[in-house]
């Protein structure tokens, strides 16, 4: 991939806090400090603390129950929508404290797009209501400035060429992968600082999957992505960094080169090698 | 615990039981040859429905002609003899449609706080009060209708009303009605309650079966919760809540005894809004028993006939919403 | 830009909106259970269950009244209805569910719906037709085919859901074991069911139970108890929600009063039904 940095990384990183200089060049878009949440009495993650880079994709790996689509869903406080569901710790965007009890819900989620296991366009709505329907909830009506917005979201979701000629037609005729697409340039239209995806691929074919894959590398250069996968090989083709998880904590989180050619962690080697999970 | 029970049983039967010719196909067949048979006549009950109907009909039908019985507005089973099933078609179709338009807005309302907003022990006491409600027999109804609903009316509003429009609109008088508590608004109330239940049983299953994902991605899109609901779940669960409305709009067209109850029985046009009026299933019921010449009853059953046209176009028209939506949605989620 | 001040109140005027709607919409509806209740407690008394209605004068001079023979005769028309209603809901349910590729079957479910659907005096017009026509006078018998009606298209339907939850795989267990398919049906799936078909006839039977429009012309009504057994089938009887309607349109203030009687009785019934279904149900999803 030629970052300079993957090689560069310490071994101890990143708890430990020795981090090396290039390490410090990025810039820490998300970080989470000791994050729990709990439903009930049961921990779904415990005291997860992980730093997720600017303009990187961070894949969060671990075989199912791990509690690595909880920790994605903490992270726009989705889990603010479900009951009995108790949040400790902190989680950072840009330095700022999103779970503080003066700060709004609904502006963090708008600060953080997210992608679905299905693909979630509003079935009803055209392809072009769809794209520009967090624009909507802000009141923005301008009719120049939302064409623009959809025209620019959907070549960005890679969609474009695609649609184009039908925007008009409702989203739930689209095939699963345009859907999938659709979802992302939703996603995208309110430019969030991080995309968020949920085993985006998880639901369609083999072709759907690559052209969302090569969508992740280009869409990098934009926005800062975390994606959880249960699919090994996705997550050393997509992403920069990679978080293994085990029981609701980190086991290790490395560089995606490292972890997947020089694992630190027995159990990280063991699930990679596909011998539980 | 059943299961074993049955199939324990099964195998039992099959070690000691001799095979007899039933055991063979052609016990299968005699089988399905009398499902059907019992099965068919679901078919059979609506087809001769609509065949007696416009067999007892066929005496006022002809004599008065198929528009012509339509469009008479002169009902009179005293003199002239002379029937005509306008003004009963009038009365079912504006207390059907106001009482649908006065309960859509409340009946979604309900509706969408059980389903969303409520906290669950709430949500499970609404949705079984609604159910029960809905349960409750339409006589019970117009019971309370008849003895306290519709005096009350007449003293808190009709009264007044009336009194207000005779001193400043005389002439919109006839228009007004008289206020004696039995009227079109009145009936036209206790409708709209009755199919409150129908609208909203029906709008919470639909909103229900809204996916988990439709609402998390707006949710995920920053809206809030109203604006959840209004992006993704009243969209999605449109054609539910569409066959809902269509369904209690033919509960309200053949709602019978709580009408009969309450709309004071006036035959004759003109309506007038708190005056007496009448409705297809109200004269049905009010008329049959007492019907002497032949010509009446024909007419009255005519009536029916027409009642069973407009009700079957209501209820296809709901079947079809309720399939082609749930069509849709299957395909498009 | 909408602020998100803006965007907030919106979200709690909808709110208060939905909260006002509900209270609107629900408190009428429990007045009305309250007040048959609470005038129906002070009707009821111990002729109710022992006496008949009789002549008009019959109360107004104060003696004994009650609807004995009503009671009575609501469960002759309705048990008879259930008899005839039963045989062919079952036959229309259980081909719904087990021949799943007869080509009738779209049509049966919509024509069900669609019986279903029907204003319930037509039903009672049809029987009218069918039976009180050709018999020449008004019969507990043609009462019962008028709720038959009504329950047919309810046990249709919740025959077929209930059968339905069974999964396939106990009646292929029951095939593969060498058993004709009409035994898989009667001795596995049916039992198997049992408690959602009970269900079902109970939810048909309450339903019917209630219905007035159809009696008004078939079973006709009765002020008397009929003194042979034959008389309850074959001649006119007294129904519950028949004669309350009868009761409440009277000139008479007895009679208001043993309308609200007939009031209590009907809707503890309903209530009671409902309360056994809600519970079966809740015990079937757990």
């Amino acid at each position: 991939m030629g970052y300079p940095i993957t090689q560069k990384v310490e071994n101890n990183f990143p708890q430990s806090g020795v981090r090396s200089k290039i390490i410090d060049h990025m810039t820490l878009r998300l970080e989470t400090k000791k994050l729990s949440v709990i439903y009930g009495t049961i921990y779904g993650i415990k005291d997860v603390s992980l730093p997720i880079y600017d303009k990187k994709v961070t894949a969060l790996i671990g075989p199912s129950g791990c509690g690595k689509t909880t920790f994605l869903r903490s992270l726009n406080r989705m889990h603010d929508l479900t009951r009995n569901t108790l949040i400790k710790g902190n989680v950072y965007l840009n330095g700022e404290d999103i779970y503080a009890p003066k700060v709004d819900p609904v502006m963090v989620r708008r600060r953080l797009g997210m992608v679905f296991q299905k693909p979630t366009p509003f079935p009803t709505m055209s392809v072009y209501d769809n794209v520009i329907a967090g624009l909507k909830l802000v009141g923005i009506k301008n009719k120049l400035i939302l064409d623009e917005a959809v025209e620019k979201s959907l070549r960005h979701a890679a969609l474009w060429d695609e649609v184009k000629d039908r925007l008009s037609s409702p989203g739930g005729s689209l095939s699963g992968g345009q859907q999938q697409r659709l979802s992302i340039a939703r996603a995208l239209a309110v430019e969030p600082e991080v995309l968020l995806m949920d085993e985006p691929t998880s639901s369609l074919d083999p072709q759907s999957t690559s052209r969302i894959e090569e969508l992740i590398d280009t869409l990098k250069k934009k926005v800062t992505i975390v994606i959880v996968t249960h699919n090994m090989q996705q997550a050393a083709r997509v992403s920069d960094f990679t978080a293994f998880f085990y029981l609701g904590s980190i086991v290790e989180h490395n560089t995606t080169s490292k972890m997947f050619t020089v694992p630190e962690n027995k159990r990280t080697e063991d699930y990679m090698t596909g011998k539980f999970g | 615990m059943e299961q074993n029970y049955t199939k324990e049983h099964a195998t039992k039967e099959l070690l000691t039981k001799n095979r007899s010719i039933l055991y063979r196909s052609f016990g299968d067949r005699l089988f399905s040859y009398s499902v059907f048979g019992l099965g068919i006549t679901v078919i059979l009950c609506t087809v001769l429905m609509a065949l007696v109907l416009y067999g007892d009909g066929a005496e006022a039908i002809k004599k008065f002609g198929f528009f012509g019985f339509l469009t008479g507005r002169v009902w009179d089973p005293g003199i002239t003899m002379e029937f005509g099933a306008y003004p009963f078609i009038l009365g079912t179709l504006i207390t059907s449609l106001a009482a649908l338009a006065i309960s859509f807005i409340p009946a979604i309302s309900v509706a969408i706080f059980t389903a969303e907003y409520s906290p669950r022990w709430l949500s499970s006491i609404i949705d079984n009060l609604v159910n029960l409600i809905a349960a409750v027999p339409s006589v019970i109804i117009g019971l309370w209708g008849i003895f306290i609903f519709a005096p009350w009316m007449r003293d808190t509003f009709y009264t007044h009303i009336y009194m207000w429009f005779l001193d400043h609109y005389p002439t919109m008088l006839p228009i007004v009605g008289n206020p004696i508590g039995y009227g079109m608004t009145t009936a036209i109330l206790i409708l709209a309650m009755m199919i409150i239940p129908y609208t909203t049983v029906i709008t919470v299953d639909a909103v229900k079966k809204v996916p988990k994902e439709q609402r998390e991605a707006a949710y995920a899109l920053g809206a809030t919760k109203w604006e959840v609901i209004r992006m993704a779940v009243l969209p999605y669960a449109r054609g539910g809540i569409l066959a809902g409305v269509m369904l209690s709009f033919g509960r309200a067209i053949g709602e019978t005894m709580a009408v009969a109850m309450l709309i004071g029985n006036r035959n004759n046009l003109p309506f007038s809004i708190l005056g007496p009026a009448s409705t297809m299933p109200s004269v049905i019921v009010n008329e049959f028993r007492e019907a002497v010449e032949n010509i009446h009853l024909s007419s009255i059953i005519a009536v029916g006939f027409y009642l069973f046209i407009i009700s079957l176009i209501v209820n296809l028209i709901a079947a079809y919403i309720q399939r082609k939506f749930s069509l849709t949605g299957a395909r498009t989620i | 830009m909408k602020s998100l001040k803006k965007r907030y109140l919106r979200d709690n005027l909808m709110k208060v909106f939905l909260v006002g709607n509900t209270i609107v919409v629900l408190t009428p509806l429990i007045i009305i259970l309250l007040y048959v209740f609470i005038q129906g407690i002070g009707a009821i008394n111990i002729d109710l269950f022992t006496q008949e209605l009789g002549s008009p004068s019959r109360a107004m001079t104060g003696r004994p009244t009650g609807l004995v023979h009503t009671i009575i005769g609501t469960f002759v028309v309705d048990i008879l209805a259930l008899i005839i209603a039963v045989p062919f809901g079952l036959g229309a349910g259980i081909m719904l569910s087990e021949y799943p590729d007869n080509k009738l079957n779209p049509i049966m479910r919509v024509m069900n719906d669609t019986l279903n659907g029907m204003p319930a005096v037509l039903k009672g017009l049809l029987a009218w037709a069918l039976v009180v026509k050709p018999m020449g006078s008004f019969s507990g018998l043609s009462g019962g085919v008028a709720l038959a009606f009504v329950m047919l298209p309810i046990i249709a339907r919740s025959t077929e859901s209930s059968l339905m939850n069974i999964p396939w795989s106990i009646r292929e267990a029951g095939l593969a074991i060498g058993l004709p398919r009409w035994r898989v049906i009667m001795s596995i799936v049916i039992p198997a069911s049992k408690s959602g078909l009970a269900t079902g006839l109970l939810i048909a039977f309450a339903r019917a139970a209630g219905e007035a429009a159809p009696l008004m012309f078939t079973s006709f009504g009765n002020n008397y108890k009929s003194s042979t057994l034959i008389g309850w089938i074959m001649g006119p009887v007294d129904t519950l929600p028949q004669r309350l309607y009868s009761l409440a349109i009277s000139p008479y203030a007895q009679w208001h009063q043993l309308g609200w009687a007939a009031g209590i009785l009907l809707l503890s019934f309903v209530i009671l039904s409902f309360i056994i279904v809600r519970i079966v149900i809740r015990e079937k999803n757990y």
